[in-house]
């Protein structure tokens, strides 16, 4: 990938990174860890990779994202917002009462959001479908979704896993966000799902295991997952929970909880330099 | 006298699929491994490129289903009764009933007519389960008649569908003139004393109770109220206003199912002695399903018994 474009990548995941810290700080709640870990992957796919049109939100031949880890709904907003499916503007409205940006995505309200999710597990199921719906249109589309790592703890990942590996869905890219974090610690305190290559590679997944936040990484990933036939490819991406917002990275009380007034300038003073520093 | 067809209505169930998989080439059926039996398998055998079978995984077939329908397809998924909304239960409510997804599950061996398998395997909760989905619809039909006229119009309706069969083979009710619409109950007998409202296998017995009635000089009106969900209130308010008590009766927990709604309905608007005949809030067991709905009253005669029942309480409260 040429500096140019890694340059442009780099500043969209700075304006989700901003985009996640305005929206859950004016919703006072909402989970800006695990989404400030894919911000790269959010930047490299709706600005880089993925065929969408904002004008055309629905067209039948887009590319699909899926959002399992539907508590990183702040990162996929500010990914959509800027992308121009709706005003950015409209990020300060996160869980609010008469907002549509609900606290996990809805697909009824939110244009740009391919399905409804937030119930750890049912995301990447219906990525499977879409998957399906593709390989049945003559590959009409590549399928995306990401999940968390403490994620692979529930059952019907595995369910997933399994049928996708089965049906031989090579449109189908599942990324891990590995950022070793979960509500009650750290995922090998909680249930560790380790060794995730293994798992999935166990389950009849082509595995590619990259640092998340880097552009270079993620571009030769998901090429070699489009080259890929006969099977689904999983992108264990290696992360920093709350990357980018110094007092927020790897700490695990960030999963769930919003800045506060202070908390929420400094985070905004450190974007706006990281901004700066790449404009410059 | 002609000869009473006997069908189970997941066979008119899996002839149906075939009908419609010829009148629709968009529709895809998946299954959980339990096509020889939810009858699924016919239309495996019909259209094998269109048939998807997900295994033993009923969480992830809903979920697969969900992005195939939004992609375009009409899909119909089947399992068990237990294991479609049992199971399968979040997977239902978040990735079909929160999204509003054109799925219809067509959930089979309902109730405790499943019989010798037991208790694990006889679901009489799922009505309760699906009802409190919102925007859900469910269809419980009495007999092949209307369980094909059933998938016909689940079909065509927009949202998730949840369509309750079952194992044991049942007279047929109704003929080639039947009319079925979704959201709307039928007088099959019109009465003066009480009103029976029965759905899916209760249907018949009902038919057989107002006989009952007949023979002691009671006048029994007689519903067929195959949605369960949207309940059709005007036709139970009609039989309330007309007949000052209401009998349900349905295979499944008297707790959740169509005795519920019709309570809810009866008591919000008109209220009347609502006596419900059904699985009284316990588990079944296994046994021959002919036996084991003697043994949970799921019977012409205790429908008549609760009849009377409800006329006298009514009389006691005039």
């Amino acid at each position: 990938m040429d500096n140019v474009c890694k340059q442009r990548l780099a500043i969209e995941a700075v304006k989700i990174r901003q985009g996640i810290i305005e929206s859950t700080y004016h919703a006072k709640s909402g989970h800006p860890g695990g989404s400030l870990s894919i911000a790269e992957l959010l930047s490299y796919l709706y600005f880089q990779e993925m065929n969408v049109d904002p004008a055309d939100p629905k067209k039948t031949d887009r590319d699909r994202f899926v959002l399992s880890k539907g508590h990183a709904a702040p990162a996929l907003y500010a990914a959509l917002a800027n992308r121009g499916f709706f005003p950015v503007e409209d990020l300060k409205t996160l869980r609010k009462t008469d907002s549509y940006l609900q606290g996990h995505p809805n697909m009824n309200y939110v244009p740009g959001v391919d399905m409804s999710t937030g119930s750890l597990g049912q995301g990447v199921s219906a990525a499977v479908g879409f998957a399906l719906a593709s390989k049945r249109q003559n590959d009409l589309f590549r399928v995306y979704t990401v999940l968390g790592d403490g994620e692979l703890e529930e059952g019907e990942v595995w369910e997933a896993a399994m049928f996708a590996a089965a049906k031989k869905l090579d449109t189908l890219t599942v990324f891990v966000d590995n950022n070793n974090l979960q509500i009650d610690g750290t995922v090998e305190e909680v249930n560790s799902p380790y060794p995730i290559p293994e798992k999935f590679a166990a389950f009849g997944f082509r595995v590619i295991v990259i640092d998340g936040h880097d552009f270079d990484q993620l571009e030769v990933a998901i090429e070699q997952a489009k080259q890929t036939k006969g099977c689904p490819t999983a992108v264990i991406m290696e992360t920093i929970k709350g990357k980018g917002i110094s007092y927020m990275e790897n700490q695990v009380n960030w999963h769930g909880a919003a800045p506060k007034e202070e908390q929420y300038r400094i985070a905004m003073d450190e974007l706006d330099a990281q901004l700066k520093a790449l404009q410059a | 006298m002609a000869e009473i067809i006997r069908t189970a209505t997941r066979d008119a169930y899996g002839k149906a699929l075939v009908e419609l998989g010829g009148l629709d080439p968009n529709l895809l059926v998946l299954d959980a491994d339990l096509a020889a039996a939810t009858k699924t398998g016919m239309f495996k055998k019909a259209y094998p490129e269109r048939f998807i079978d997900c295994g033993i995984a009923e969480g992830n077939m809903i979920g697969v289903a969900a992005g195939l329908a939004a992609s375009g397809f009409t899909v119909f998924c089947s399992s068990f009764a237990m294991f479609a909304a049992g199971r399968a239960f979040e997977q239902i409510r978040n990735s079909l009933g929160y999204t509003h997804l054109n799925v219809k599950i067509g959930a089979t061996h309902a109730g405790v007519s499943v019989g010798e398998d037991g208790a694990s395997h006889q679901c009489c909760e799922d009505i309760g389960l699906m009802r409190t989905i919102p925007g859900m619809t469910i269809l419980n039909p009495a007999d092949d008649v209307e369980a094909r006229l059933a998938v016909l119009a689940a079909a065509k309706h927009d949202g998730p569908v949840y369509l309750r069969f079952g194992r044991l083979a049942v007279p047929r009710v109704f003929d080639e003139t039947y009319c079925f619409e979704i959201g709307k109950g039928v007088y099959l007998n019109e009465g003066t004393d009480v009103t029976i409202i029965a759905s899916g296998l209760l249907v018949e017995r009902a038919i057989a109770a107002v006989e009952l009635l007949k023979a002691e000089g009671i006048s029994a009106a007689l519903i067929n109220m195959a949605t369960i969900k949207p309940l059709d209130r005007e036709i139970v308010l009609d039989a309330a206003r007309k007949t000052g008590c209401i009998v349900t009766a349905e295979e499944h927990n008297v707790i959740g199912g169509l005795g519920s709604a019709v309570a809810e309905a009866v008591a919000e608007a008109l209220p009347v002695p609502v006596l419900r005949v059904g699985v009284q809030d316990t588990f079944g067991r296994s046994g021959p399903a002919l036996e084991l709905l003697e043994l949970y009253g799921l019977t012409a005669s205790n429908i008549a018994e609760n009849a009377k029942r409800a006329i006298a309480l009514k009389k006691s409260l005039i």
